[in-house]
């Protein structure tokens, strides 16, 4: 007698534990019993496992009887005739999704050559063993898995056609690429996602060579002929958004160009785009500073009377602006109202992104690099035909990662534009090396894709002939223009006078404890007092208690809080976070004294 | 100052060296060499001001996050289990007490050392404990007594004669001894029926040393070099040190507390160095053993082993402000707000804190006239 469970929870024993498993299966391959149900047994715990719960990992595999595989030459052809479909399949029993638990009392042929009558399943293909994004890799096969998955990583960061209505959402930080191309070295994954119908990515001439230094350390070098033929073009969009919130006692927000007797009115400037409704004009061009929204609201706290009269004098400025470093074009307005039923303004901005140093590319083979130089085209290595490539990489990158299907990439790319044909790139089922390279030869190239190359500025044959090639780049969203950040000066934070953090707020850049320690280790003691001066402050101390003493501005006198003002005062200076210990301990009942000397 | 004079400031080593490589050179060009020398040495000292601590810190920081975290293991090798690695450079530098794998290497004298008897000798120092002798226990309860059945194969093996066993047993208290048919019968003297302490008895019997120096749980007889050590799992310096065989002067154990205990505070100095410094080495990293030396000299200059934690070397710190950056800030704020203790600012953390000039480098020196207001 074997147990049998159903998700987990007992139901029943059977006598014959075999038979029952393989007449469910039978069921469920007629399509009595639901495709979702798989059943295993298990002999050494004497279990039959039913599972038909959501969540489950399955996969499809072919099914096979007596050692021939159910799918016929005839579904094939019916496939391609549309005549059925994978749907049908299923219902027919030919193809059926195993679970992980079902997996493990069956036999799997990895192809059809080595089918024998034992088998019970054939794999649909090999490259069902990679997922999605990283059987968009072609000739992933030639290489290292952790550059598999480097390359599948970067591609989903890569911009394309994230959506066809773009233009009509509000989403925050996104990219369309401009003029995105199918690759010309393809998977079959591209055509089964539909991967063409919105690429993400250019197909680029690549020469693997050095340019001055200025590629070395995975940078790569840009072509700026091809830059303002618009390669890598695309545009950024970030909406801002305003609500006519409302308060308790009927006060609200107003969308509108504030009064000038608004508290914290911005300079006339700085809402001299804003139209009557207090809304910017689509197509403005914006820079740092300007309002985009101009927006007042009603007074913080309610202390006096007067406050309550709806004076403009009395409201609060409470636009939105262009955030910090941002710039560009008002691209669309929306008005609306929220589920509240408060007025809702969103207004999108777009900024057009060309190619500039250090913006992040990749191709498919987690090959990334941010660009290092954009060299004007005269000024670029040439072909012995006169192609100028677009990106020149450097040949650093290729032996310790060892990406062969980069290289391989390159040379199928190179067929593929020569022939005006798609190369198929899917793994373990790719156009072999050797008949591109024959291609190649037959064309009157070299076959391993090497070319003779000339010197851009001298015009001298370079000596080592360049591997060129065409390839699919990808240019991924991290752009230097949303990363760029420095501070000189800028806000500091309430409660520490220490600047803020984070590029945001424009905050400074953070000397931490061990960059500290290395300035110790220099004995450079008065630079390190400098760095830390930021929040230093200048406080009077009574010399007679110890504490912080107090100095009247208006008087100019001071005097101690504990011992009046018969005592000598002095004035030192110390780190503002070192006056807010000070505080602490007093608030714990601790008396901190400052004991003072003179230094000299 | 005359070069001569200058001279004295070289160490004796390289002095000698000096004199004998200036042999037969002309007097001029001896002296010439000799302030070339001073120059030279006078360069590699260390300057005042120089933060010798946090450098020797970042030197061995930085090398210590590329050190691999496990130990290596040598499958198939007779090498016994040793912590090396990022554990055992913590355990060294927090001045743990019970380490982890404390091990002696064992130095032979004579004839020994050529290979004499090593088997032997270190069969004789392991440690043979009842239990591994013998094939059973049983205790009686009607007559209150315990039978030990003693396995002679296993006897013969650790080379324990019944001599060996019966000295050990003399020792047990409360029991008269005989030989029965099954092995040594030991029976209660008392006549209590207290059974449960005949079952601790038992336990405590299956623990009884028999021969072979105390704590030393394996050895392992090796060729180094020319000569045969043993090294050896367990340490027990002292005993060690006291048999006639050993060479005392070169036996080394790792236990940097029973080093400290047995040989003195300049040996455990000396233990902390070696010790860090076959760690660095065997990972291939390079750290110039000045570093460890000054950490060495840091964590025994009060006479006593003191680990680099807050219960170590940083409770010793002057500065209260020091010691309260340093984890647990408010035990130690408040220990010294009830002693209303003193802070002198004279050292680095707290002038950062109070963003001063930190008296190291350019903040050190200070002006030797007084300035008047």
């Amino acid at each position: 007698m074997s147990e049998v469970y159903l998700n987990g929870k007992f139901v029943g024993e059977v006598d014959e534990p075999r038979l029952f498993v393989e007449r469910i299966r039978e069921e469920r391959r007629r399509g009595a019993i639901s495709h979702n149900l798989n059943i295993a047994y298990h002999p050494a715990p004497d279990t039959v496992e039913v599972e038909s719960n959501r969540g489950r990992a399955l996969r499809p595999l072919i099914v096979v009887k007596n050692g021939q595989p159910l799918l016929t030459e005839r579904h094939v052809r019916q496939l391609e005739r549309d005549e059925i479909s994978w749907a049908d399949l299923v219902e027919q029993g030919v193809i059926e999704y195993l679970d992980t638990n079902e997996e493990e009392n069956s036999f799997v042929a990895f192809s059809d050559s080595e089918l024998t009558p034992e088998h019970t399943h054939l794999e649909i293909a090999p490259l069902v063993m990679l997922g999605l994004a990283s059987a968009l890799v072609p000739y992933a096969n030639y290489n290292q898995s952790t550059r598999l998955n480097a390359g599948s990583k970067n591609q989903k960061q890569a911009l394309g056609l994230y959506v066809s209505n773009y233009s009509l959402r509000m989403d925050m930080d996104v990219n369309v690429l401009h003029e995105p191309q199918m690759p010309i070295v393809q998977t079959l994954l591209h055509s089964i996602s539909d991967y063409n119908k919105h690429p993400s990515g250019q197909n680029v001439i690549v020469a693997i060579m050095s340019y001055k230094g200025y590629n070395m350390e995975d940078a790569i070098i840009l072509n700026r002929g091809a830059v303002e033929r618009g390669l890598a073009r695309s545009s950024y969009f970030r909406p801002s958004i305003a609500e006519e919130l409302r308060y308790p006692g009927g006060l609200v927000d107003e969308i509108c160009i504030p009064d000038k007797d608004v508290k914290g009115y911005k300079s006339e400037r700085d809402y001299r785009l804003l139209e009557d409704d207090g809304i910017i004009s689509p197509e403005a061009q914006i820079h740092e500073g300007d309002v985009i929204i101009g927006k007042t609201s009603p007074p913080r706290f309610l202390s006096s009377l007067d406050e309550y009269s709806l004076d403009s004098s009395t409201r609060r400025e409470s636009s939105v602006t262009v955030k910090h470093g941002e710039r560009g074009v008002i691209d669309f307005v929306l008005l609306t109202e929220n589920d509240e039923g408060n007025k809702l303004v969103q207004v999108r901005v777009r900024d057009e992104r060309i190619p500039e140093i250090g913006d992040k590319f990749t191709s498919r083979h987690g090959q990334k690099g941010v660009i290092g130089l954009i060299v004007p085209e005269g000024d670029m290595p040439f072909s012995e035909s006169g192609i100028i490539p677009d990106i020149l990489f450097s040949p650093h990158g290729i032996p310790s990662r060892m990406t062969i299907s980069h290289l391989i990439e390159m040379v199928a790319g190179k067929v593929g534009a020569l022939h005006g044909r798609y190369i198929d790139g899917t793994a373990f089922d790719v156009e072999p090396e050797e008949k591109l390279r024959k291609e190649l030869l037959a064309m009157g190239f070299r076959e391993n894709g090497v070319e003779t190359m000339y010197n851009g500025e001298t015009g001298e044959e370079y000596r080592a002939k360049i591997f060129i090639g065409n390839m699919y780049y990808l240019k991924l969203k991290h752009m230097v223009a949303n990363k760029l950040h420095s501070r000189a000066r800028g806000p500091i934070q309430l409660l520490t006078r220490q600047p803020t953090e984070g590029r945001a707020k424009e905050g400074g850049l953070r000397l931490g404890e061990m960059e500290k320690d290395t300035f110790i280790a220099h004995g450079a003691s008065l630079l390190l007092k400098e760095r830390f001066d930021s929040d230093k402050t200048i406080l009077p101390v009574c010399e007679g208690c110890g504490t912080i003493a107090i100095h009247d501005e208006f008087k100019n006198r001071s005097y101690c809080p504990l011992c009046g003002d018969n005592v000598e005062i002095s004035f030192i200076e110390m780190s503002y976070a070192f006056k807010l210990i000070l505080d602490e301990l007093k608030s714990l009942c601790i008396y901190p004294k400052l004991m003072l000397k003179s230094k000299y | 100052m005359s070069a001569n004079n200058d001279q004295e400031m070289l160490p004796k080593k390289i002095r000698d060296e000096l004199s004998e490589q200036t042999k037969g050179v002309s007097e001029a060009k001896a002296k010439k060499a000799a302030e070339a020398i001073v120059q030279e040495y006078q360069n590699a000292q260390v300057e005042p001001g120089e933060s010798v601590g946090i450098v020797s810190a970042e030197s061995i920081g930085e090398p210590g996050t590329q050190m691999t975290l496990n130990t290596f293991h040598f499958a198939g090798v007779a090498e016994m289990n040793v912590t090396m690695g990022l554990p055992r450079i913590i355990e060294i530098l927090d001045g743990r007490s019970e380490i982890s794998t404390p091990m002696m290497e064992i130095y032979l004298k004579g004839a020994n050392a050529k290979g004499k008897d090593v088997q032997e000798i270190a069969l004789s120092i392991k440690e043979t404990k009842l239990n591994e002798i013998t094939t059973g226990f049983h205790i009686d309860i009607a007559e209150r007594s315990v039978t030990i059945e003693l396995n002679e194969e296993k006897m013969r093996m650790f080379g324990i004669t019944m001599n060996h066993v019966n000295n050990a047993l003399k020792g047990t208290k409360g029991y008269t001894l005989s030989s029965g048919k099954e092995g040594i019968v030991l029976k209660k003297k008392d006549k209590e029926e207290n059974i449960n302490a005949l079952y601790v008895d038992k336990e405590k019997l299956k623990q009884l040393h028999i021969k072979g120096v105390k704590g030393i749980s394996q050895v392992l007889p090796i060729k180094r070099g020319d000569e045969y050590i043993i090294i050896t799992a367990g340490t027990n310096l002292k005993e060690v040190l006291g048999l006639d065989f050993v060479d005392e002067s070169r036996t080394v154990s790792n236990d940097i507390y029973e080093i400290a205990a047995t040989l003195g505070i300049e040996a455990a100095r000396q233990t902390i160095i070696n010790e860090v410094f076959k760690v660095i080495e065997s990972q291939g990293l390079n750290v110039d053993i000045r570093h460890i030396m000054l950490v060495a000299d840091t964590m025994c200059n009060l006479g006593v082993v003191k680990g680099i934690t807050r219960y170590g070397v940083v409770s010793e710190k002057a500065s209260v402000l020091a010691r309260a950056s340093f984890e647990t800030p408010i035990k130690h704020i408040i220990n010294a707000s009830l002693i209303g203790e003193e802070d002198k600012l004279d050292s680095v953390v707290e002038n950062v804190m109070i963003n001063q000039p930190t008296p190291v480098g350019t903040g050190l020196p200070g002006l030797a006239v007084k300035v008047h207001k």
